[in-house]
C-alpha cells in the first residue's frame, strides 16, 4: 500500500534509543538494524483520505489490469502516485482522463514554461489554502528549476505572474465579476504582458487547481508522506502495535461512525429514489408556467445564499500558505447579493460545447479535446446504482447536482426546472456542496459524513468529481467568455 | 396584410433588387429565416423576435412578435423557420425546450399559435417540411427528434437518435420522406419519417459535434455538414455508404452551412466562434474562399439566401445585433489578394514552386511531383464559368529536388572515407582528393585540390609546361611512389634520407634533366620530405606494422624504438625548414618581380576556381620557375578560413593535413585546434571512428593528438590475490608476488605477455612462440593443447 518512501534523513540520534522505547517486531528490528542511523518517517494519516477508511480505498496490489496500467502510467510520468489519484481510483475511467489532462497541462507542449505552470498551480491552490496541493507543487516547482525566491510570496515572483494574482482571486471566488477589462490588462502590459495562448493555459491551470482544491478538501485528502504534515518521526504512543502495523493501516480504524447514523436515516435513499420517480412521472402533468420557472431559478439562487456553511470555525491560514496569495479576506460572496446585480449567465448563449471548446482548442490545441472528454466523463459517469439499489437512472440526480453548482455561480440553463433541485438535494447535502465549492477549506469530516449517510464512499467520491468538474467548467466559462469578449 | 400582398405582387415579376445594407437590432440574433417570396425576414434571438421587410434601400421593421409585459422563455429562440409554403406560418425553437408556432394571420397582438413542450432540453432546430404544410420537425438537446402535425396538439412521432444531442434536422429537398439529423457526437443519421423506430442509415461525419447540415437544393444525393472540427464536408448519399466527396477546411468551427442557389458547387458558411466572416466556398477549390463578407463585428449566427433561385443576395444575422443584406457583387474576393505564385524551400533544399499552369506549361522538363500528399493537389483545374467572375484557376506545383549528393550529408561521409590524407606523395594526394571531390559533384572543392597541387608541387614540374603533361605524368606516379616508399620504409634510415633531402636544394632540382621521369619523381619525393609528408609517410609505415602482427613481433624492440623516435624526427624536419631562410626572401623577390595582379588572380582562384583555372595555367609561365610554395600561403590560408566559415571544416582540415608544414605556420594554433575539434566531432557523430582517429593521429596540434592518449589505460588484476594492480603491471603491491611469470623461463614478464585463452598459462611472447614450435602442450604442464597462431 505504501507507495512513496519518505526521504531518508540522517540524524545523529541513534536508533537504539528509539527502539528501547517501544516494542518492535523482529522484522522491523532487522530492518532498522540494516539502516543503521536512518530514521524512518511514519505517516500521520491513515491512508490517503481522512474521511474514508483506508481499507475501502483501492489497494494498489489488488486492482484490475486496466486500473493497474493507468496507475503505472501515472507513476511513470510523475514518479509518485499521490493520494488524490488513489482516492479517484474508485472511478478508474475518470482517473485516466483526469491524469491524462493533468499530465498534458503540466508536462507536455504548452506555451508556458514548466516552472510557471507549477507556480500557477501553487497560486491557485493557495487561494483555497490547500496546503496539500501547495506542498506537492512546491516540490515540483523546485524540481523543474524554479527560483526558490518566488516561494517567499507573490511579491518575489516576476511581474507577469503578479498580474495574474487578480485573475486568480476573482476566478476562485467570484468569477462572474470577470470582465474583458481584466483580460485586457493582462494582455496589454508591455513587457509583462501575456499572450493569448499563455493566458488560456494559465486560466486552464488556475481553474484546474481551484477545483482540485475543492476535491482535496471534499475528500479529506491527507498530506503526502514526504510533505509537511504528512509524516512524523515521533514514535507512536501506543505500545501494543508495532510501527509497521500502524503504517500498514492495521491500527485502530474508526468503525464506530458507520453505525452511528444508520438507524435514524434508513430509507433516505428510498425517499430520494421515490422523489426522482415522481419527478419523472409528473413532469408532464404539472406544467409550471414560464414565470414560475424563472422564479424557481431565482429562488434557488437566493436560497443557495442562505445555505450557510455550518461550521464557522475561523481557520487561520498557516503562514506558509498565505504568503502565496494576497488579499486573504477576498472570498466567495454570494452571487445574488442584494445591491449589486450581475446578469445571469445563460448557458445557451455561451456553452462549453459550442463556444468554450472552440476557443480553448484554437489557442491551446488538444487541451480543449481533453477537457471536453473529462467533462463528459464526469457528467456521464454512472454505474446505475444508488447505495444498495441497482439499475437506477441517476442522470436526473447528476444533472441536479451539476446545475446546482452552476447555479451558485449564476449560470442558468433555460431548459432546466430548478424546482427539481429542491426535491432531490437535501439540506445537509446542499451545505456540503456549497462549502466545498465556495470555501472548500471549511469542509469538515462531519459535513462529509452528514450527507447521504447510506451511500458508499465511492459514491461520495463520485459526487466530489461532479462538483469538481462542474466548478471547473463554471469558472472556465466565465473566463473564456471574458476572453471572447475581449477578442471581439 | 394589405401592404404585404402588394409587395408580393411587385416581386412576382421576379425583380429582386437591393443593395448591401444593414439595420441595428435591439439584441443579438440567434437565427434568421426568410419568407418564400423573399420580401420579409424574421430575426430571432434570446431577446428579440421581429419581422423586417426588405425594401429597396433599407430594412423596415414590420412586426414585433415579442409581446407581453414579462416575456416568457418561450420567446427565447434558438432557431426560427418561416414556412416555405404558407407565408403566415412560423416556427421557433425555444431554449427552454418548447417548440412554438406562430400564425401571422392572427388578428390579436400575440401571434403565438401552438406550443409543444414535449422536449426536456433546449430545442436546437426546427424544420418545416418543404412541401407539406402541416409537418414540423424538431431536434433537441435531449437527443430526440419529434415530428409534429400542426393540426394536432402533440407530436405524431418521436425519433430517438440513441446518441447525444441533436444539433440540426433537415428535410430532404427531393425525397419526400427523408430527413437528416446531425448529432453532438459527430454522427449524422438519415431517417424515414414513416419509421420512427430506427434510422435508415448512420455514419460518423466529424470528430466532435456536427453543428449543421444542408441538403443540396438540386442534387438529391448531396448533403453538406459542418462541424466543430472546422470542416465542411459534402457527402454523396446516393451510394450504399455515405461517401465524402468534398471537404473544405475552414479556420473555425462551422455553425451554419447553406448551399448557394443556382450554383451547384457553392455554399456559404459562418463560424461559431472567433471568426466573424461569412464565406462562400467553391467546394472544388477548398483552400481559398470564393467570396467573403466581412461586415459583422461579432460572430454570425444565421445566414440565409434571400431567394430560392437568386444567388446574389445573402442575409445574415449576428451577435453584434445587426442584420445585413449582402450583395454578392460587393463581396471580397480573397483570390484577388492571394499570391499567384508560391515558392518555398524545403528542409533539405528542395524547392517547390507553384504557379499558373499557363506560365510553366512551356517548360518541357517539368514533371509533376511524384507521390505528393493528396491533400495538396498538384493540379487544380476549374472550368471557366461564364456567369461568374471567378478567375480561371489552374496551377501547377513543381518540386525541384536538389541533388541528393549535394544536399544530404552523404558527401561528408563519402569524402571522409575516400580522402587520402597521408601515405602518398603530396601531388598524388591532391589528385586523389580532387578526383574524390569531383566524383561527389563538388567541383569547387575538386578544383581547389588541383590548385593546391599546382601551387605546392615541385617547381621542377613547371619546366614541363601545360597541365596536360602534368596529368599524364601523374598517371605513372603511383608505381614509382610505392617503389620508393618501400625502399625508404625498410632499408633507408631516416637520417640518411634527411641528409639527402637537405643536400638537394631546389636549384639542383632545376638542373636535373626534365625528361628523366625517374629523377624528377625522386626530386619530388625529396621535396616532400621537407614538408609534412615525410612524417606522414612514416605514420603510414607504422600503420602497416600494426596491421601485421607477425611482423611487429619479429622486430619487437626495433619497431618500438622507431615509434618513439619518430616525433623527434618530425621536430627536426620542422627545424630544417625553419632554418631555411631562403624561402621568405624568395617570396619577397618574387613579389617584387611579379605584378600585383597575379596575387589577385590567385585570390580569385580560391573563390571561383572553375573560371580561374585556365587563367592560372596560362599564367604559370609568367612566374619565375623559382616561385616558392610559400608564396601562396596567405591565399591558401584565406581559402581555408573561407571553407571553414562556409561550414566545410572537413575541407579545411583535410587541406591542413595534406599540406602539413607548408601551411601550418600560417595559421594560428587556436584556429587549427578549433577546426580539428569540429571536424573530429563531426566525424564521430557520423560514427566514422577510423577516419576520426586518423585525423587525430595526423594532426600536429598537441591538444588534438593527446585525444588519442586519453583513456588508454588497461587495468589488470593480480592473478594471486585478485586485487587490482595499481603500480606496476607485473608485481602486486599487496601480496608482493609477481603476477605474471613466464611459463617457460619462470621469470617475470615485464613486456609483452602472451597467454593461452584455454588454460590461461603464458609468458614471454618469444618463449611461448618457440615453445609451441616444438611442442603442442602447454609449457606449464597442465596438459592443455595450446596453439599459437
Amino acid at each position: 500500500m505504501r507507495h512513496a518512501v519518505g526521504p531518508a534523513e540522517n540524524v545523529e540520534n541513534n536508533s537504539f534509543a528509539v527502539s528501547g522505547l517501544f516494542k518492535i517486531c523482529t522484522h522491523c528490528e532487522r530492518l532498522s538494524k540494516k539502516d543503521l542511523g536512518v530514521r524512518i518517517p511514519r505517516p500521520l494519516g491513515n491512508g490517503p483520505s481522512r474521511f474514508i477508511p483506508e481499507k475501502e480505498i483501492l489497494q494498489v496490489s489488488k486492482v484490475d489490469a486496466r486500473t493497474q496500467a493507468i496507475i503505472e502510467d501515472a507513476f511513470a510520468a510523475l514518479g509518485r502516485l499521490d493520494n488524490i489519484s488513489l482516492v479517484m481510483g474508485f472511478h478508474p475511467q475518470y482517473l485516466e482522463s483526469f491524469l491524462r489532462t493533468q499530465h498534458y497541462l503540466l508536462q507536455m507542449d504548452g506555451p508556458l514554461s514548466l516552472h510557471y505552470r507549477h507556480y500557477i498551480g501553487i497560486m491557485a491552490a493557495a487561494r483555497h489554502q490547500c496546503s496539500y496541493l501547495v506542498n506537492l507543487h512546491v516540490n515540483d516547482f523546485l524540481q523543474v528549476g524554479g527560483d526558490p525566491k518566488w516561494l517567499n510570496g507573490l511579491d518575489e515572483a516576476p511581474q507577469k505572474l503578479q498580474q495574474l494574482g487578480e485573475l486568480n482571486k476573482i476566478l476562485a471566488h467570484r468569477p462572474w465579476l470577470l470582465t474583458k477589462e481584466h483580460i485586457e490588462r493582462l494582455l496589454k502590459a508591455e513587457e509583462h504582458s501575456w499572450s493569448l495562448a499563455e493566458l488560456i493555459h494559465a486560466v486552464v491551470l488556475l481553474t484546474h487547481y481551484h477545483s482540485l482544491a475543492s476535491f482535496t478538501f471534499g475528500c479529506g485528502i491527507t498530506p503526502e508522506i514526504h510533505c509537511d504534515g504528512g509524516h512524523t518521526f515521533r514514535p507512536p504512543s501506543l505500545s501494543q502495535y508495532c510501527v509497521c502495523d500502524i503504517a500498514n493501516g492495521n491500527g485502530h480504524a474508526n468503525h464506530h461512525d458507520d453505525l452511528l447514523g444508520n438507524q435514524e436515516v434508513c430509507g433516505e435513499v428510498e425517499v430520494l429514489m421515490e422523489r426522482m420517480k415522481q419527478l419523472q412521472e409528473c413532469r408532464d402533468d404539472e406544467e409550471a408556467s414560464q414565470e414560475e420557472m424563472a422564479t424557481r431559478f431565482e429562488r434557488e439562487k437566493t436560497e443557495s445564499m442562505l445555505v450557510v456553511t455550518a461550521e464557522d470555525e475561523e481557520c487561520v491560514p498557516s503562514r506558509d500558505i498565505s504568503r502565496h496569495f494576497e488579499d486573504p479576506s477576498y472570498g466567495y460572496k454570494d452571487f445574488s447579493r442584494r445591491g449589486e446585480h450581475v446578469p445571469t449567465f445563460r448557458v445557451q448563449d455561451y456553452s462549453w460545447e459550442d463556444h468554450g471548446f472552440s476557443l480553448v482548442n484554437r489557442l491551446y490545441p488538444d487541451v480543449g479535446q481533453m477537457l471536453d472528454e473529462k467533462f463528459q466523463m464526469a457528467y456521464n459517469l454512472t454505474y446505475n446504482t444508488m447505495a444498495t439499489h441497482k439499475d437506477v437512472d441517476t442522470s436526473m440526480l447528476r444533472r441536479a447536482i451539476w446545475n446546482y453548482i452552476h447555479c451558485m455561480f449564476g449560470i442558468r440553463y433555460d431548459d432546466y426546472d430548478y424546482g427539481e433541485i429542491n426535491q432531490l438535494l437535501d439540506r445537509s447535502f446542499k451545505i456540503y456542496i456549497k462549502t466545498m465549492v465556495c470555501s472548500p477549506e471549511k469542509t469538515t469530516k462531519r459535513m462529509y459524513e452528514s450527507f447521504w449517510r447510506q451511500f458508499q464512499h465511492s459514491e461520495k467520491v463520485h459526487v466530489n468529481l461532479l462538483l469538481m468538474e462542474a466548478r471547473m467548467q463554471a469558472e472556465l466559462l466565465y473566463a473564456l467568455r471574458a476572453i471572447t469578449r475581449y477578442m471581439t | 396584410m394589405e401592404k404585404m400582398s402588394r409587395v408580393t405582387t411587385a416581386l412576382s415579376s421576379n425583380a429582386i433588387s437591393g443593395r448591401t445594407m444593414f439595420c441595428h437590432l435591439d439584441a443579438p440574433a440567434n437565427a434568421i429565416s426568410v419568407c418564400r417570396d423573399a420580401t420579409q425576414v424574421v430575426v430571432a434571438g434570446r431577446n428579440i423576435f421581429k419581422i423586417y421587410a426588405l425594401e429597396e434601400e433599407q430594412f423596415v421593421e414590420k412586426l414585433n412578435l415579442r409581446v407581453g409585459r414579462k416575456p416568457s422563455l418561450n420567446f427565447s429562440c434558438a432557431d426560427v423557420m418561416w414556412h416555405q409554403m404558407e407565408e403566415n406560418l412560423l416556427a421557433t425553437a425555444a431554449t427552454n425546450g418548447a417548440v412554438v408556432t406562430w400564425n401571422l394571420g392572427k388578428p390579436s397582438r400575440n401571434k403565438q399559435d401552438q406550443l409543444f413542450t414535449e422536449h426536456k432540453r433546449t430545442v436546437n432546430k426546427v424544420c418545416f417540411h418543404p412541401t407539406e404544410v402541416y409537418m414540423l420537425l424538431s431536434g433537441s438537446q435531449d437527443g430526440f427528434m419529434k415530428c409534429f402535425d400542426l393540426r394536432k396538439k402533440e407530436s405524431v412521432s418521436t425519433f430517438s437518435g440513441q446518441s447525444e444531442s441533436v444539433r440540426d434536422v433537415q428535410f430532404s429537398m427531393k425525397d419526400y420522406f427523408t430527413f437528416a439529423a446531425s448529432f453532438e457526437n459527430g454522427n449524422v443519421q438519415l431517417w424515414d419519417i414513416r419509421r420512427p423506430d430506427r434510422y435508415e442509415r448512420m455514419f460518423t461525419a466529424h470528430t466532435g459535434p456536427v453543428f449543421c447540415c444542408d441538403w443540396h437544393p438540386d442534387d438529391r444525393g448531396w448533403l453538406a455538414t459542418g462541424g466543430r472540427d472546422k470542416m465542411v464536408k459534402v457527402w454523396d448519399m446516393t451510394t450504399n455508404r455515405a461517401k465524402e466527396i468534398y471537404c473544405v477546411q475552414t479556420i473555425a468551427s462551422v455553425a451554419r452551412v447553406k448551399w448557394r442557389p443556382e450554383r451547384k458547387f457553392h455554399l456559404a458558411t459562418c463560424s461559431m466562434m472567433v471568426d466573424h466572416n461569412i464565406y462562400v466556398w467553391d467546394i472544388r477549390r477548398p483552400f481559398i474562399p470564393f467570396a467573403t463578407f466581412e461586415e459583422h463585428k461579432d460572430v454570425t449566427t444565421g445566414i440565409v439566401w434571400r431567394h430560392q433561385h437568386d444567388p446574389h443576395f445573402l442575409l445574415s444575422g449576428s451577435k453584434d445585433s445587426t442584420l445585413y443584406q449582402h450583395m454578392f457583387k460587393d463581396a471580397t474576393r480573397p483570390v484577388d489578394k492571394a499570391n499567384p505564385e508560391g515558392l518555398c524551400f524545403g528542409l533539405f533544399g528542395d524547392l517547390a514552386f507553384a504557379a499558373k499552369e499557363s506560365l510553366i506549361s512551356s517548360d518541357a522538363n517539368r514533371k509533376p511531383y511524384p507521390g505528393g500528399d493528396r491533400r495538396y493537389p498538384i493540379f487544380f483545374f476549374k472550368k471557366p464559368d461564364q456567369t461568374e467572375q471567378f478567375a480561371h484557376v489552374s496551377s501547377a506545383l513543381s518540386v525541384f529536388e536538389t541533388d541528393l549528393d549535394s544536399n544530404r550529408m552523404d558527401w561528408f561521409v563519402k569524402t571522409a572515407q575516400l580522402y587520402l590524407l597521408s601515405g602518398k606523395p603530396f601531388a598524388e594526394l591532391c589528385d586523389h582528393n580532387a578526383k574524390v571531390a569531383r566524383e561527389l559533384k563538388r567541383p569547387q572543392v575538386s578544383t581547389t585540390w588541383t590548385m593546391l597541387r599546382i601551387m605546392f608541387s615541385d617547381p621542377a614540374n613547371l619546366t614541363t609546361p601545360g597541365p596536360n603533361h602534368n596529368l599524364s605524368k601523374l598517371g605513372t606516379l603511383p608505381l614509382m611512389n610505392s617503389f620508393s616508399m618501400k625502399e625508404m620504409g625498410s632499408g633507408m634510415g631516416t637520417e640518411s634520407r634527411l641528409e639527402r633531402s637537405k643536400g638537394e636544394s631546389r636549384q639542383d632540382n632545376i638542373h636535373l634533366e626534365p625528361g628523366n621521369m625517374h629523377i624528377s619523381n625522386n626530386n619530388e619525393e625529396n621535396e616532400e620530405t621537407e614538408g609534412s609528408e615525410g612524417q606522414a609517410e612514416y605514420m603510414f609505415g607504422d600503420a602497416e606494422l600494426d596491421d601485421d602482427d607477425l611482423y611487429s613481433m619479429e622486430h619487437d624492440n626495433q619497431t618500438e624504438e622507431q615509434e618513439y623516435t619518430l616525433p623527434q624526427e618530425a621536430f627536426q624536419l620542422r627545424h630544417e625548414i625553419m632554418d631555411n631562410p631562403s624561402a621568405p626572401e624568395h617570396l619577397q623577390q618574387d613579389k617584387a618581380d611579379s605584378p600585383h595582379v597575379s596575387g589577385n588572380e590567385a585570390e580569385v582562384t580560391c573563390l571561383t576556381p572553375i573560371e580561374s583555372f585556365s587563367l592560372i595555367s596560362i599564367s604559370q609561365p609568367l612566374f619565375s620557375p623559382h616561385l616558392p610554395a610559400s608564396f601562396f600561403c596567405p591565399i591558401v590560408r584565406e581559402m581555408l578560413s573561407y571553407y571553414a566559415e562556409q561550414g566545410d571544416v572537413q575541407m579545411a582540415v583535410s587541406v591542413l593535413i595534406v599540406l602539413g608544414d607548408r601551411i601550418r605556420k600560417e595559421i594560428d594554433d587556436l584556429t587549427q585546434e578549433h577546426w580539428y575539434m569540429s571536424y573530429i566531432d563531426l566525424l564521430q557523430r557520423f560514427e566514422l571512428w577510423n577516419v576520426s582517429n586518423e585525423v587525430i593521429k595526423l594532426s600536429t596540434c598537441s591538444a588534438i593528438t593527446c585525444l588519442n592518449q586519453a583513456s588508454t589505460t588497461l587495468h589488470i588484476n593480480c592473478s594471486n590475490c585478485k586485487r587490482p594492480m595499481s603500480n606496476k603491471g607485473w608485481i602486486c603491491d599487496r601480496c608482493h608476488q609477481c603476477a605474471s611469470v613466464c611459463a617457460v623461463c619462470h621469470h617475470v614478464v615485464k613486456g609483452l605477455f602472451v597467454w593461452c585463452q584455454g588454460c590461461s598459462h603464458g609468458g614471454h611472447l618469444e618463449h611461448i612462440m618457440n615453445w609451441l614450435k616444438s611442442s603442442t602442450h602447454c609449457p606449464a604442464g597442465c596438459g592443455h593443447l595450446c596453439e599459437y597462431t
